[in-house]
């Protein structure tokens, strides 16, 4: 992990290729973190690959409800030579969930991507194949979402076959 | 360097693996057919179902289809008090589950500042690498079973059994165990699991020199694993491997080296490594971590120091049984602790450590209460699976059920 002031010059070198992407820079607790806006993820992530961040150690979602923007997604970059980690995070709108993939980047970035996709509907544009990966294909909504209830979905047992909607025929 | 290449294979130079084109000339077309192998298929290990396009035996595209076990433990994380979470975490990866709540309590610990006692931190390196002897214990015996060699089943089944032995001597529990807590272990060791831990330590290494001597002068097993299925270690970091598999491929990234945590430092080991990726480049590699893992568990025993094993502080660890009777802070606390759960401070933590699969990290987002308000889990089966394709393509679909042996995905981890 970078200390305050190396993120601190990560971030102007952002600021520099990127004007107007950061949006904060977060050193806490042993993490450094990089807040950008959602357009400029895929030039500010292939800024970094190129920096010496080249392994995609992780990339998934989170859902800050009730705060807006709501959806987040964070990739967790890895620089294998120095051992040094950064997570750029971004975060969309319900409304909106738009983010460019880094497929082209990484090909490890499909499965994360898919998951993200599935959990909390954030689309990835770019993304060659972009289905549900855990969930069933026909589910509807997206289960990680903050407001998504917990329980309440019945489950067919030789009891109630009969009676769930859309199962016998 | 290629490996050396059987009789048997050479025969198999003659035939052509490039993709047939209809030719009027001498009537040959090629058709291709899409076989569907799994969910419930034991060479599979576990849910996994796999949509494969072959043409002939050769395989020319592999679609994984994943989900099947996803039991939502994520989403459970988020509605229990952050000590609660652990018996779920653990279940994710079912072979691996002290690396799963080494994850998870890493990253609370990251968050709430909790200092883990120089014992706690031994005594969870030494389950950790028992855990990761008997995880690819079940891989051997399973991985085996694959390429036809039944008898090593039993013969890892039989060492499993010993650790899982010692699992129930330390928790009670021989899977799922519980062992580890915020703040360090759940118990210290009892009395006899030393001189218990010590026998298996004796005799693991010459078990595992069996096992290499039962497989290694097999001569169906070393058609099936060398020179098969390779790939480079550039493809392998563009896919997010990481792991065995990794190593393997002569990269000797191990994050107990790299970036140690739990006292790793301490400990005299050596990485394995391969030279050109194959799968048995994949199988040797695991089976040297037996004897690594076997050095640092009988470094960790030696150096084992005294002092408590979960920390003092009330307000994340249980007070002792006997407090409760006499003090009434250490039924306040128990109380709390109980019913409520600590509070974390609002953050986000990434933990990463060493599975017997690669990189698990465990991120949290913490938002002040005393309930994770997002758990994740950066599974290494689940993006070291996306390797598959590419290591099978264009091979025999034989290769393809050696590879998915050797990459040893736990469904478990995948779907979460």
């Amino acid at each position: 992990m970078p200390d305050a002031t190396g993120l601190e010059l990560i971030a102007g070198e952002i600021r520099d290729s990127a004007p107007g992407a950061v949006i904060s820079t977060k050193h806490d607790r042993g993490r450094a973190e990089i807040e950008i806006t959602p357009e400029s993820v895929h030039p500010v992530v292939a800024m970094l690959k190129e920096r010496g961040y080249t392994f995609l150690a992780s990339l998934h979602g989170l859902d800050y409800w009730p705060d807006e923007p709501r959806l987040g997604v964070i990739y967790e970059l890895l620089d294998m030579k120095t051992v040094d980690r950064i997570s750029v995070k971004t975060r969309v709108t319900v409304e909106n969930p738009t983010v460019a993939s880094v497929i082209d980047l990484w090909s490890g970035a499909d499965h994360p991507e898919r998951e993200v996709f599935d959990m909390f509907g954030v689309v990835f544009e770019g993304h060659p194949d972009l289905r549900r990966i855990l969930m069933p294909e026909d589910y509807e909504g997206h289960p990680q979402r903050r407001d998504f209830p917990v329980g309440g979905e019945e489950v067919i047992f030789t009891y109630n076959e009969k009676t769930m909607p859309g199962w016998t025929e | 360097m290629t490996p050396e290449v059987s009789d048997y294979r050479k025969q198999e130079e003659s035939i052509t693996l490039e993709r047939l084109d209809h030719d009027p000339a001498t009537g040959i077309s090629s058709d291709l057919l899409t076989l569907n192998i799994g969910p419930h298929h034991p060479a599979t290990h576990g849910v996994l179902r796999l949509i494969v396009t072959l043409e002939g035996e050769i395989v020319r595209d592999i679609k994984p289809v994943i989900g099947y076990v996803h039991t939502g433990i994520e989403k459970t994380a988020e509605q229990k008090a952050y000590w609660k979470v652990i018996p779920v975490i653990e279940r994710m990866d079912y072979l691996s589950y002290y690396f799963n709540a080494m994850a998870y309590c890493g990253s609370v610990e990251t968050l709430t500042g909790v200092e883990v006692p120089k014992r706690a931190q031994y005594l969870r390196v030494i389950h950790m690498e028992l855990n990761r002897i008997m995880s690819h214990m079940v891989w051997l015996g399973t991985s085996a079973l694959d390429l036809g060699a039944m008898s090593m089943f039993w013969y890892c089944f039989r060492e499993r059994e010993t650790i899982l032995d010692l699992f129930e001597m330390s928790s009670g529990q021989r899977m799922h165990t519980r062992y580890f807590q915020v703040g360090g272990v759940m118990e210290d060791i009892p009395l006899g699991f030393e001189k218990k831990l010590r026998q298996f330590l004796k005799t693991m290494p010459s078990r595992a020199d069996k096992f290499a001597d039962l497989l290694e002068n097999n001569e169906i097993v070393l058609q099936r694993l060398r020179g098969t299925c390779p790939l480079s270690e550039e493809r392998l970091l563009d896919l997010g491997v990481t792991g065995p598999l990794l190593r393997a491929a002569g990269n000797p990234w191990d994050l107990r080296k790299t970036a140690p945590y739990s006292s790793y430092e301490d400990f005299n080991f050596k990485i394995p490594v391969g030279t050109v990726g194959d799968n048995y480049d994949r199988y040797r590699v695991r089976h040297a971590e037996l004897y690594e893992s076997v050095k640092i568990i009988e470094q960790a025993l030696d150096g084992l120091p005294e002092g408590p094993y979960i920390t003092e502080d009330r307000k994340y660890a249980l007070p002792p049984r006997h407090e409760l009777a006499t003090s009434m802070e250490a039924l306040i606390h128990h109380f709390k602790l109980v019913t409520e759960g600590f509070r974390v401070a609002e953050g986000e933590a990434y933990y990463p450590i060493e599975s017997p699969r690669g990189e698990l990290g465990c991120f949290i987002r913490s938002d002040g209460s005393s309930k994770p308000a997002r758990v994740h889990m950066r599974d290494p089966s689940f993006v070291n699976l996306q390797a598959t394709a590419e290591m099978c393509t264009d091979t025999y679909i034989a290769d393809l059920i050696a590879t998915l042996a050797m990459l040893d995905p736990v469904l478990g981890g995948i779907d979460r």
